[in-house]
């Protein structure tokens, strides 16, 4: 078996489970986007109507803030899928002890969950995309790749948080990541308001952050206005971010699972 | 005693933690096929550890140590390839349907679709639960689960199969069921490494045993052998009041080959415990109560460790 086939079939376990709730799943991925861009694009977007919309590029909020929502919901996806979930099959289910007893290796499983977030933020991501598009936010057919972009942005988070759950004895960290981590992230990575709003000494920051890199490119191409020079460095950042996460979540996850 | 012979063959084999502690402390044992392999010890005597080791879920510290004429360091998935594993604690997929966890556990193992039909149906008769096909595994009853956990192992058709503590936890009609299918399994010519803590399960199941104590094999052989050799045939158990057994003193002397004292009971170790039994009445000792059985394992492990099977 390949190893390929082999992450395959921890996918294939994780898509037995989602038969029966996906549609559960697709409904809350359509709704959450039409209530936020409801919410906050058009009741506070109407706020701003008549004040000078440069700083988003000079288009309404409410078009500005959609594609920044869609990377921050890759983030939040990646991190739910990539705490309870991990650490409910590493110790209260055991399902990887299971998996264990049979040819699969932990690198078999970290990139089977890894494949599995990458399915759920890319249909996530689609239910996404046609809501923004039905709010007539999406400005050029590249936008389409915002879909690839957002299950990197999932992806580079999910192998950092597994590699994280892996070394956690009980779920007391979760909450501590959630308030420290994943939410400061999300409201400063230039999803809500342009960083720009942010005193100089701050602003250089959001660079080191890996949600603003997503937020950048996939506001590009959906609004197509990308900056084509800064592209490869979100790119490869979110890479880079992705390769770390992958080999420290296999040796953590081997640690935990082998002594 | 060479490699063929045996399915698993343990040398000095040694497991210690990164904490220092030495949890199997060079033991020697061979596992030979067809046969149901016992280790039995009381909670903490480096059973576990040692069936870990033979699963390749846990790296050898020390010694060799070969399973399937394989080396668990570099062959561990062809190894598990060719084992069945059943855990001291289920870990079933409670997410998933019966036969659904062994649909997915014969994917983990690479078993073609067609071929896994047939042995999936097998295995829910076998294990007597093709009624609970289509239900969730989470509203099983604790044996239900023990034996869809056994069938679940049995879906890759190992030549080996690891039992940890297979009855721990199940009420006796449950125990006696999982023993019947454990005796059929191995009637088929499996090869069975089972640990337990409970000697009756060992008398049952098991061809050959070792007794294992503090990360070490205090006694190894048949359980009639054991026996033979550290116990007598029979043993009388007597029961007597606080004034009377703190008056005893000497007073028991000759009537038994052995004598252990519980802090509840005495156990006479004699031939005959009728016969020991009749001389305590002569000796006029009031004896609460009295009661004559052959012995056990419980009484071998008594012998070799000072202590009982479960504290």
């Amino acid at each position: 078996m390949t190893v390929l086939a082999a992450s395959g079939r921890v996918w294939q376990r994780n898509f037995l489970v989602y038969r029966r709730l996906w549609h559960r799943s697709i409904a809350f991925g359509f709704l959450q986007p039409v209530l936020f861009l409801t919410a906050m694009g058009i009741g506070v977007g109407a706020l701003m109507s008549n004040q000078d919309l440069s700083a988003f590029g000079g288009v309404p909020y409410i078009d500005w803030l959609g594609p920044g929502l869609l990377s921050a919901m890759a983030m939040q996806t990646a991190t739910f899928e990539s705490t309870y979930p991990i650490m409910n099959k590493i110790m209260w289910g055991r399902n990887y002890e299971a998996m264990l007893s049979t040819p699969l290796t932990t690198r078999n499983i970290v990139l089977g969950e890894l494949f599995w977030v990458a399915f759920r933020i890319g249909t996530l991501a689609t239910v996404f995309l046609v809501v923004l598009f039905a709010f007539g936010i999406v400005r050029s057919p590249a936008a389409i790749l915002a879909i690839p972009v957002a299950v990197l942005v999932g992806a580079a988070f999910s192998s950092c948080l597994v590699s994280f759950t892996a070394t956690q004895r009980n779920d007391v960290g979760f909450s501590a990541l959630f308030r420290f981590v994943i939410n400061p992230l999300f409201l400063f990575s230039g999803t809500f308001f342009p960083l720009s709003n942010l005193p100089d000494q701050v602003e250089w920051v959001a660079w080191l952050t890996p949600l603003f890199h997503g937020v950048q490119l996939i506001r590009g191409l959906v609004l197509d206005n990308l900056d084509w020079m800064a592209a490869p460095i979100h790119l490869a950042y979110l890479g880079v971010m992705l390769a770390i996460g992958v080999s420290l979540a296999d040796r953590n996850l081997r640690r935990r699972m082998t002594g | 005693m060479t490699d063929q012979t045996s399915l698993v063959h343990a040398r000095g084999l040694t497991k210690r933690y990164a904490n220092g502690f030495t949890a199997v402390d060079a033991v020697d044992f061979d596992v030979r096929p067809g046969k149901a392999f016992g280790f039995l010890g009381p909670n903490g005597a480096g059973k576990t550890s040692t069936m870990r080791m033979i699963a390749c879920s846990s790296p050898v510290t020390e010694g060799t140590l070969s399973v399937i004429g394989m080396d668990p360091r570099t062959q561990a998935r062809e190894i598990k390839a060719r084992l069945g594993v059943v855990p001291q604690i289920d870990n079933l997929d409670t997410e998933l349907t019966v036969r659904e966890n062994l649909e997915m556990y014969a994917r983990y193992f690479d078993i073609p679709r067609e071929v896994f039909g047939k042995r999936a149906d097998e295995l829910l008769e076998f294990v007597q639960l093709s009624e609970r096909a289509k239900d969730q595994v989470e509203p099983l009853s604790g044996g239900m689960k023990r034996r869809l956990t056994i069938a679940r192992a049995l879906i890759n058709e190992p030549e080996l199969v690891i039992l940890d503590e297979p009855t721990t936890g199940l009420d006796p009609q449950a125990r006696h069921l999982l023993w019947e299918r454990l005796y059929q399994l191995k009637r088929r010519g499996a090869t069975l490494i089972i640990t337990t803590h409970y000697m009756d399960e060992a008398e049952q199941l098991c061809d050959h045993l070792v007794v294992m104590d503090k990360a070490k094999i205090v006694a190894e052989g048949s359980p009639r052998q054991l026996i033979d050799q550290h116990a007598t045939r029979e043993v009388l158990e007597l029961r007597f009041t606080d004034a009377v057994r703190d008056s005893l003193d000497g007073k028991l002397d000759g009537l038994a080959d052995r004598v252990e004292t519980l802090p509840d009971r005495l156990l006479l170790y004699t031939a005959d415990g009728e016969r020991a039994l009749e001389q305590v009445h002569q000796r006029q000792i009031p004896v609460e109560s009295a009661l004559v059985r052959r012995s056990s394992l419980e009484d071998v492990f008594l012998r070799l460790t000072g202590r009982s099977l479960i504290e």
